[in-house]
C-alpha cells in the first residue's frame, strides 16, 4: 500500500497520464479525419462508345448489362437501375470513388477515384444517352464566390443540417449509414448530391431549391470550411460534444494532476538517501 | 499553540488493541538540510513569477497589438485566444509558484492547535437572557395584548398576497391542451418551401425528394407577434416527401391523402419533440436524432424504433386551383409529444 501510494504521488505521474490522454485523443482524430481528392468533368456524346466499353467492364456485374438493374432471387436489389440518373449521379458516384464499390454494403464509402476524367466523363455520357436525367452542373451554377453565404446558413440549417450537422462534419444515420463530412468535397460534388439524392440522401430537385439556393448553400459551407481555429485545435468542430471531453479529460485532468501535486509531500532527505 | 514533533508521546489507552500511533517524526525536506537544493527551489519559484509577470505584460501587448475589428470574427478569436492565454498563465504561475514556495522552503514541522469549547460562559448566557426578559418586560408585549394581537394578526395574513399571486400559476384562458390542438394549418393551406416560403406544384418533386416546408400561413403571422410565430413554427412544421406509387402502404380513411406519391408528415418527434428531417430516401425511414426514433414513412408514420409511442402525424394534401399543393385541412390529431390533456382532442375539437 506505501509503495502503491508512493507511486501516485511520483511527481512525473500526472504528467504521465496527461500526455497519454493527449495521445489517445490525438489517435482518435486522426483516425476520424479522411482526406479527399476529386474531379470535374464535361460529357459530349463522343464518348458514348467508350463509356458503354468501361461500363461492360466495370459496372455491368451489378448495375446489368444494359444499365437495368440487378434484383436477386431473393427481391433484394443489388445494383440498381441507371436509366435516367443522368450524367450528374454519375460524374458524383465515380467521381468521389463512391463507385464502383468495393464490397455491397449499408453505405457506399468515399474512397480513391479508381477512374480518370477522361473515362468518368465516358461514363457519364454513356449513361446519360440511355435516358433524359440531371446533367453535370455549369461551373456558374455551383461557384461559391457568386453565392449569399448568410442565406446559404438559412438554407443548410434547414435543409442539410440535420443529417451532415451544422458545419458540415456527419452525422449517424441507422443501422450503420452516416452522412458524410462534407469539408473537402468539391463543389460540383456537393451541387450533384443535392440534385440526384445518392444513397440515403433525398433529392433536393432545381424546381424547390433553387440553382441560386444550392449556390447559397455551397457558398455556406465553403465559408465554414474557411473558417481559421486560432487555437490551432478545431476539435472536430461538433460543438459541445467534443469540447465536452476535452473539459471532461485534458481540463478535468490537469485539475486532478494539480490536486495530487497539491498533497504531495516534498522529497524528504530520507527517501532521497534510499533512492540513491 | 504548541509545536510539536518527535517528541510528542503516543497516547497509550490500556487494553486498547490497537493504540493511537501519534503523529510520526518529522522528517526535514531536502531543501531543509541541503543549501543548494534550496537555491534551485528558489529559482524554481522567481521563475514562475517571473514568468507570470510576463504573462501580465503579454495580456497588455496583446491587447494593443490585436485591436477588435468589427465584423471580423477571426480577429475576435485571435484576440480572445491571446488574452486568456497570457492572464492564464499569469494567474496559473502565480497560484503555482506560491504553493512550490510553501512546499520546498517554508518550514513544514507539524503544528497543534488547541481547540476550545465554542459555549459562552454562565454568566454571559444568564447575562443574555435578563437582556432579552427586559426587553419584552419594557414592551409590554405580555400586558398590552391589543397590539400583541393585531401584530399577530398582521403577520398571520402577510403570505397571502404571496399566495394570492400564485393563482396566475393556475388555469389560464385559452386553456394550452387547446392550443397544442391546433396548429396554423387549415383548408386549402398552400405548403410552402421553409426559408424561401416559395410554393410548390406536385410536378416540381422527383421520386426521393425531401421539403422541409411550412404551412403559408405561416408568413400571414404580425412581425411583432414572436412568440405565436415560434408556437407556429414549433407545431406546424412538415415535410413534404415523394415516393413510387408502390413504395408505400395507406392506412383505411388516408386514401386520399398523398398527391401521386407526395406525403406530407409532422417534422415533430411524437416522442419529446425534437424537430426531425433525418430522412433517408432509400429506407423509407426518418430518424430523430435526440433518442434514435425512427418512424417508417411509408407505412404512415409507424414507429419502427426508438422511444416514440405514436406514428408520425399526417397532413391531407390536395391540389388547389392554381396547381399548388395545399393541405386538405389540419392535423386530425395534436402534433408533437404526449400531454395529460391529449387524449381528449380530435380534429382541434374537445371530445
Amino acid at each position: 500500500m506505501t509503495a502503491l501510494l508512493a507511486k501516485r504521488r511520483h511527481p512525473l505521474a500526472p504528467i504521465l497520464v496527461m500526455g497519454l490522454a493527449l495521445a489517445a485523443l490525438a489517435a482518435l482524430y486522426a483516425l476520424l479525419s479522411p482526406s479527399s481528392q476529386a474531379s470535374t468533368t464535361t460529357a459530349t456524346s463522343t464518348q458514348i462508345e467508350e463509356g458503354k466499353q468501361l461500363f461492360l467492364v466495370g459496372c455491368s456485374s451489378c448495375h446489368g448489362l444494359n444499365a437495368e438493374g440487378v434484383v436477386r432471387d431473393d427481391g433484394t436489389v443489388l445494383g440498381p437501375s441507371l436509366i435516367g440518373v443522368g450524367a450528374a449521379a454519375v460524374d458524383f458516384q465515380v467521381g468521389t470513388g463512391r463507385m464502383p464499390m468495393a464490397r455491397n454494403n449499408v453505405q457506399a464509402p468515399r474512397k480513391s477515384v479508381a477512374y480518370t476524367e477522361e473515362q468518368t466523363a465516358a461514363l457519364a455520357a454513356y449513361v446519360a444517352s440511355l435516358a433524359p436525367g440531371p446533367a453535370i452542373p455549369e461551373p456558374d451554377q455551383y461557384d461559391p464566390t457568386q453565392g449569399d453565404i448568410a442565406q446559404g446558413g438559412l438554407l443548410y440549417r434547414t435543409n442539410c443540417a440535420q443529417c451532415h450537422n451544422t458545419t458540415g462534419q456527419g452525422g449517424a444515420l441507422t443501422l450503420g449509414k452516416y452522412a458524410p463530412k462534407l469539408t473537402g468535397v468539391e463543389p460540383v460534388h456537393i451541387y450533384q448530391a443535392m440534385l440526384t439524392g445518392p444513397q440515403s440522401m433525398p433529392v433536393f430537385s432545381d424546381a424547390v431549391l433553387t440553382s441560386e439556393d444550392k449556390r447559397d448553400i455551397i457558398a455556406y459551407l465553403k465559408n465554414i470550411e474557411d473558417e481559421p481555429n486560432p487555437g490551432g485545435l478545431g476539435i472536430g468542430r461538433i460543438g459541445p460534444v467534443s469540447e465536452g471531453l476535452w473539459v471532461w479529460v485534458i481540463g478535468l485532468g490537469v485539475l486532478v494532476a494539480v490536486a495530487a501535486w497539491l498533497g504531495a509531500r516534498s522529497v524528504t532527505v530520507k527517501r532521497e538517501e534510499t533512492s540513491a | 499553540m504548541t509545536t510539536h514533533g518527535s517528541e510528542l508521546e503516543p497516547a497509550q489507552q490500556g487494553g486498547d488493541p490497537l493504540p493511537d500511533p501519534g503523529i510520526p517524526p518529522h522528517e526535514p525536506r531536502l531543501t531543509d538540510t541541503d543549501v543548494k537544493a534550496a537555491k534551485r527551489a528558489e529559482r524554481q519559484v522567481a521563475t514562475m513569477f517571473g514568468v507570470a509577470a510576463l504573462g501580465s505584460i503579454g495580456f497588455v501587448v496583446a491587447y494593443l497589438a490585436l485591436p477588435l475589428i468589427e465584423g471580423d470574427l477571426t480577429r475576435l478569436q485571435a484576440s480572445n485566444l491571446a488574452l486568456g492565454l497570457t492572464l492564464g498563465v499569469a494567474l496559473f504561475l502565480i497560484g503555482i509558484g506560491a504553493i512550490q514556495w510553501a512546499k520546498k522552503l517554508m518550514p513544514d514541522v507539524e503544528m497543534v492547535q488547541e481547540r476550545h469549547p465554542l459555549a459562552s460562559t454562565a454568566d454571559e448566557q444568564a447575562g443574555a437572557v435578563a437582556a432579552f426578559q427586559a426587553g419584552a418586560d419594557e414592551s409590554g408585549i405580555g400586558r398590552r395584548k391589543l397590539i400583541r394581537n393585531s401584530l399577530l394578526g398582521a403577520v398571520a395574513l402577510l403570505p397571502l398576497p404571496i399566495v394570492f399571486i400564485l393563482g396566475d400559476l393556475g388555469p389560464v384562458n385559452p386553456n394550452p391542451a387547446q392550443v397544442r390542438a391546433r396548429t396554423i394549418w387549415g383548408p386549402g393551406v398552400r405548403v410552402v418551401n421553409d426559408v424561401t416560403f416559395e410554393p410548390i406544384k406536385p410536378e416540381d418533386l422527383e421520386v426521393g425528394q425531401l421539403v422541409n416546408a411550412m404551412p403559408a400561413t405561416y408568413k400571414e403571422i404580425p412581425e411583432e407577434e414572436h412568440s405565436e410565430a415560434l408556437t407556429a413554427r414549433a407545431f406546424s412544421s412538415v415535410i413534404l416527401i415523394r415516393m413510387e406509387l408502390d413504395e408505400f402502404v395507406i392506412e383505411p380513411g388516408r386514401e386520399d391523402w398523398h398527391v401521386d406519391g407526395i406525403l406530407c408528415y409532422s417534422k415533430i418527434c411524437t416522442h419529446v419533440g425534437c424537430p426531425i428531417s433525418l430522412y433517408e430516401q432509400q429506407t423509407h425511414n426518418m430518424l430523430c436524432p435526440c433518442h434514435q426514433s425512427t418512424f417508417a414513412l411509408a407505412d404512415n408514420g409507424k414507429v419502427v424504433f426508438g422511444p416514440a409511442h405514436r406514428p408520425l402525424p399526417q397532413l391531407a394534401l390536395e391540389v388547389d386551383a392554381e396547381g399548388y399543393l395545399a393541405a386538405q385541412g389540419d392535423f386530425a390529431e395534436p402534433v408533437g409529444p404526449s400531454y395529460w390533456e391529449r387524449a381528449k382532442y380530435e380534429n382541434g375539437e374537445r371530445v
